[in-house]
């Protein structure tokens, strides 16, 4: 174990917490926040989580924009709540940052000046009712896929947070697929916004898992410390596997002429993935990444009075309460 | 089902319109929000709060469609109808503005909903009566959510109580509609289906006194106050707010979604 002194990650070592938290992984315990931990596992943590929680806020504007809009009643109110879902997924992943030692209030500030990403899939615009399915049913899937692999990550906090998202995600996904079978089932017109949406978006999907597992940079660390539990490619595939069926039984093509099942593998074979883009949009390069970042800065700093008014009313009840106990 | 038969179909149609329209002008433009609030709890209560208000609208045009008798169901009456057979208050249609804006308009609408839906849960018509009865536990936590906000805003800094004083200020001349009524309330009253509404207004007006005696605010007066919503005279800004609510159906009608 001593070889893991020179090691990056380990900086803050202690002999002790070392041991505790090399037995803690090695039987399948979870860690918590009490615990000793490496610094670089800390970092990655905080990287990754802060990520997701973004993903969440920053997902909730390509939906938002059919909140409006919505077909029918039932849609709208059932769109409503699932971005409301999602303000809270991004809640509790915000809290289990803070189990880390950095604040809400610092990680939104590393969103807002680019210093922390968010999922590149939101950069793209959601031009279609349609895209509201085709987002349900594939984004919200493909963050099941990777999901329910986190329940199992090794930081307790998270693996938690992981499991009530999940079991509200599934719900996202299966509302979204509804949304595209009424389009599959209905008109000419429907049909080709349903398959429209699927061109639109399944590329985008696959991208979701991230680079390849022979690019991918922290894939190893990762891995070792059980945070993340399967590749970005084991992921990908196990999503290409469980989602081509489902567009199949709609009628649906996926917009891949590379896609075929390979009996030998057991798995379906797909095309290659366009990895310039998926680099450009993650930067914000993408159709609309620019608007989304710009949207979320508008909203903070728009709201930054009434976060002030809300503690300085606080502050002064405070006051007022003190002052009266005191006399 | 209902007692009202001292009513006829089409008066009670349209007052239960009345009640739907407000219900979802209202949550149609909380839902505006949605991703842009000002902290996520925020947005995660107004979300809420629009889907109260959304699913009031349902139950009360599904009802409205019954008593009709014509066949129409509840997304007929959001989706089919122009700006002038809209009856919703207007207040509830002005535009979000900036969060003391929003809060204002909710503040003022949910202290009536309060009154409103007490009595409404004591209707002779007790299909109506079980619809207010659960609306009636939603807008009491709209007002205390709503009314804590006037409070921390107008008690808060310089700013918020400038911004939350002006939001007053800017809706007040919208108040008086709440209380007005016209014939077809008469016969409302009459049938023992809903209050009248004027007596509704000394303990809006002792509520709202009370949070705005609290958020350290100066009550409005107006010389000119707005009306005209409930029979279809409404602000430029319904016809907007109908062209995104509207969308789908009337660009590709008559589909199932
Ligand atoms: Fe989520
Ligand atoms: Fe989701
Ligand atoms: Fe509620």
């Amino acid at each position: 174990m001593s070889d893991l002194r020179d090691k990056k990650g380990y900086e803050n070592w202690d002999e002790a917490g070392v041991a505790r938290f090399e037995a803690l992984l090695a039987a399948e315990e979870k860690v918590e926040p009490r615990d000793w931990m490496p610094d670089g596992y800390r970092k990655l943590l905080v990287r990754q989580i802060s990520q997701h929680a973004h993903s969440e806020v920053v997902g909730m504007l390509p939906e938002g924009n059919w909140l409006t809009r919505a077909p029918t009643l039932k849609r709208k109110a059932v769109l409503l709540a699932k971005i409301q879902d999602e303000a809270g997924h991004a809640l509790y992943l915000y809290s289990a940052c803070e189990t880390l030692g950095t604040t809400r209030d610092e990680t939104i500030e590393a969103l807002h000046d680019g210093r922390a990403k968010y999922s590149s899939i939101f950069n793209y615009p959601t031009l279609t009712w349609a895209d509201i399915g085709a987002i349900g049913w594939l984004v919200d899937g493909a963050a099941i896929v990777n999901q329910v692999m986190l329940c199992r990550c090794s930081y307790g906090p998270y693996a938690r947070a992981m499991e009530r998202i999940c079991k509200e995600e599934s719900f996202h996904q299966r509302q979204g697929y509804e949304i595209v079978t009424k389009l599959a089932q209905g008109t000419p017109e429907q049909k080709k916004m349903a398959q429209e949406a699927l061109n639109r978006w399944w590329w985008p999907s696959l991208m979701m898992f991230g680079p390849h597992d022979s690019e991918s940079t922290h894939g190893n660390q990762s891995t070792e410390w059980k945070i993340k539990r399967r590749s970005n490619d084991d992921l990908r595939q196990h999503f290409v596997d469980m989602t081509v069926p489902q567009a199949e039984i709609l009628g649906l093509t996926v917009p891949d002429p590379d896609l075929k099942w390979n009996e030998e593998r057991g798995h379906y074979d797909f095309g290659p993935i366009d990895w310039d883009e998926f680099k450009r949009v993650l930067k914000g390069g993408g159709p609309v990444g620019r608007e989304r970042l710009n949207a979320r800065r508008k909203a903070w700093e728009d709201g930054a009075w009434v976060r002030e008014a809300a503690l300085a009313h606080a502050e002064k009840r405070r006051a007022r309460r003190q002052a009266a106990a005191a006399e | 089902m209902t007692t009202a038969t001292d009513i006829d179909r089409k008066s009670l149609t349209e007052y239960l319109l009345r009640l739907g329209d407000t219900s979802l002008i209202l949550g149609h433009r909380l839902s505006e929000w949605c991703g842009h609030g000002p902290v996520l709890e925020e947005d995660i209560a107004m979300s809420n709060i629009a889907l109260d208000l959304i699913g009031q609208a349902r139950l009360l045009y599904t009802y409205a469609g019954t008593v009709e008798g014509e066949g129409r169901d509840e997304d007929d009456f959001a989706f089919k109808r122009d700006v002038t057979d809209w009856k919703n208050l207007l207040l509830a249609e002005q535009p979000n503005g900036d969060f003391a804006a929003t809060m204002v308009r909710q503040f003022l609408i949910d202290c009536f909903n309060v009154e409103l839906y007490t009595s409404l849960s004591k209707s002779t018509d007790t299909e109506l009566a079980a619809i207010a009865a659960k609306s009636l536990k939603e807008v009491t936590y709209h007002r205390r959510h709503s009314g804590e906000w006037i409070i921390r805003m107008g008690d808060g800094t310089d700013e918020s109580h400038r911004r939350v004083q002006r939001a007053l200020d800017d809706h007040w001349i919208f108040v008086d509609e709440l209380f007005e009524t016209d014939a077809l309330d008469a016969a409302i009253v009459a049938a023992g289906i809903g209050p009248d509404l004027k007596s509704l207004r000394p303990a809006w007006d002792s509520m709202v006194d009370r949070v705005l005696a609290e958020a350290t605010l100066t009550r409005p007066q107006t010389d000119f106050p707005r009306s005209g919503g409930r029979t279809g005279s409404h602000s430029e800004y319904l016809g907007f707010i109908l062209s995104d609510l509207q969308f789908m159906q009337r660009a590709y009608p008559g589909m199932e979604w």
